[in-house]
């Protein structure tokens, strides 16, 4: 039988919000083939994750077993190996989240299955596939044709596709495979938390980000002046935190922090994506970059297309002035 | 211990004006500086340490055209013993796939410990090839790794997900492991060592060594678009003095501070 079948993400005991946006996708892609859409709930205990998502698809597959407490991506491809091979699903679909990027190049690999990652739009006419994805550091867009095949596999950029509220009423299946359990080869041991900080950029309403545009370890002194000046903290990008100019704890994006505080000044920040997902809940969003084509301003409210060394000794005045 | 790392040699492209060219399917080239992939450039790292710590030597590796030499002369001078070039020039349209295919029969005939690569490439985003590698070799991989501590046999690694949560698991040798940024601090190469390096032979890998004819494209680019633009920032135009005024205007009246 085909159909679309998307992959149910949880972690730590709760559902991820890439979970909603995939099964979101799955539905519009059924619709769109007149195909029905089940979710693929692998979990221990799993009818709690399945009362959740109900609405949200046409059927649901649940698999209960302990070596689905936390991810392990072997444990995963096994099961869902049996399970496509006997859905012959028309498409799968998951996050290109952590788990994602883990699972399925492996999955598609041992199945045969052409495999697109990172995908923001997907168009399926005369057994055609075709997604959009983006290239060259968010640079350019691509339209990518798979090769032909009965079956697919793609994983889905988090934040692109919206949970429009579903009122479906999922037929549940609960499925009883046979199972190796967790391989000698990849054991999970634990999750580790993040090390938590002197200064939490999440309880700030004011946060200064740093990017690349910064240059030297040095020049950071002078955001962290110009954050202090007008009451506010400072965050970074990713380059910032691997080159160590900054803690691990400062990193605002998809692997740091999420923020959203009133006022966002992002100073010498390109605008990647993975940084965008972590600031696009602010209130205000300012940008200072000397590049007019920085994806940044595309996200900020209003933008400074100059010089940050020249900019911010002035605007750390200009702003000193009218908070008196 | 053997131990390899995959690189990539790619245009810098982050703070770049990047243009489509005449085809609608690649980009224009000719204004593009290039590089190690910076997520290859931590695991070429990587897989120096565990020289320095378990003894053994470093085979770096890369699909490329000939100017991918220069790339792995660079990977030779940071402390790789030997590097092998697959000749991309020889063997047609590539995707993520077929690169992983190409790596795994160079690879399959030389001994190996453990297999590093860059968890993506920034030109193509891909993130596929180290985790296809790991399943055509049938050993395990895990992704993302911010941290690895080795032993006899097997590896204790850390991926990093969302928000910054860490995933430690425990691996058996061989392993494809998918370095992200960050992991390491890596070093800049000397000069002596450049110029030794100059004069290393780089074993080459075409399609008279490759006799495999099965190799399988899954994904062709079809065109290649500038994305479009749902938003805009209103940009504030003036000198440092105007555009702060400004700026300054907003934060108040809006209430920001």
């Amino acid at each position: 039988m085909a159909g679309i079948l998307a992959l149910v993400e949880h972690r730590q005991g709760t559902l991820r919000d890439i979970t909603f946006e995939t099964l979101a996708c799955g539905r519009l892609l059924a619709q769109q083939l007149g195909e029905s859409l089940t979710g693929v709930i692998l979990a221990e205990n799993p009818d709690e994750f399945a009362e959740q998502l109900k609405s949200h698809a046409h059927r649901l597959i649940l698999v209960n077993s302990p070596v689905f407490k936390n991810f392990n991506a072997e444990c995963y491809q096994e099961a869902l190996s049996q399970i496509i091979r006997s859905e012959n699903p028309t498409i799968v679909l998951m996050g290109h989240s952590a788990f994602g990027m883990d699972l399925a190049p492996s999955l598609a690999t041992s199945l045969s299955i052409p495999l697109m990652t990172d995908c923001l739009a997907v168009d399926f006419h005369d057994g055609i596939l075709k997604v959009t994805r983006q290239m060259y550091d968010g640079k350019l867009n691509a339209r990518v044709k798979l090769r032909k095949h009965p079956s697919y596999l793609l994983t889905l950029r988090s934040g692109t596709f919206t949970d429009d509220q579903a009122q479906l009423n999922a037929e549940i299946v609960n499925l009883d495979l046979a199972l190796a359990g967790e391989p000698d080869y990849r054991r999970f041991i634990e999750y580790i938390e993040p090390v938590v900080g002197e200064i939490d950029i999440t309880k700030s309403d004011v946060v200064v980000g740093v990017g690349r545009g910064i240059k030297e370890k040095e020049n950071i002194a002078l955001v962290e002046d110009f954050a202090k000046a007008i009451g506010g903290v400072v965050g970074c990008t990713r380059p910032i935190v691997d080159a160590e100019w900054l803690p691990k704890d400062r990193q605002i994006g998809s692997s740091g922090k999420t923020i959203k505080p009133k006022l966002y000044i992002a100073v010498g920040v390109s605008g990647a994506f993975q940084h965008v997902a972590g600031m696009k809940g602010a209130e205000t969003i300012i940008a200072i970059n000397k590049d007019p084509n920085a994806p940044i301003f595309n996200e900020a409210d209003y933008g400074i297309v100059d010089d940050l060394f020249k900019v911010l000794p002035v605007l750390k005045e200009k702003i000193s002035e009218i908070k008196g | 211990m053997n131990i390899i790392v995959c690189i990539k040699r790619v245009p810098q492209t982050a703070d770049a004006d990047v243009r489509v060219d005449s085809s609608g399917k690649d980009i224009e080239r000719q204004r593009l500086s290039f590089d190690m992939n910076e997520a290859d450039i931590y695991a070429l790292e990587e897989a120096v340490i565990f020289k320095e710590k378990f003894g053994g030597n470093v085979t770096a590796i890369s699909l490329g055209g000939p100017d991918a030499e220069e790339t792995l002369r660079i990977a030779l001078a940071k402390g790789a013993d030997n590097a092998v070039r697959i000749k991309a020039e020889e063997l047609g349209e590539i995707d993520a796939y077929k690169t992983a295919q190409l790596l795994a029969l160079a690879i399959k005939s030389k001994p190996y410990d453990v297999i590093f690569s860059g968890c993506m490439a920034t030109d193509d985003a891909y993130s596929q090839v180290g985790v296809i590698l790991a399943e055509l070799l049938g050993i395990p991989h895990a992704t993302l790794v911010t941290k690895v501590e080795a032993q006899e046999g097997k590896a204790h690694v850390y991926r990093e997900l969302e928000g910054g949560l860490l995933e430690h698991l425990e691996m058996a040798l061989p392993a494809v492991i998918t370095v992200q940024t960050g992991i390491n601090v890596p070093r800049y190469a000397s000069l002596i060592a450049i110029r030794r390096a100059a004069s290393k032979q780089i074993e080459t890998i075409g399609k008279d060594e490759i006799s495999d004819t099965s190799l399988t494209l899954n994904a062709e680019i079809e065109e290649l678009f500038t994305p479009p633009v749902t938003k805009r920032a209103e940009i504030i135009e003036g000198d440092a003095e105007e555009v702060s005024t400004r700026v300054a205007t907003i934060i108040k009246e809006k209430g920001l501070i």
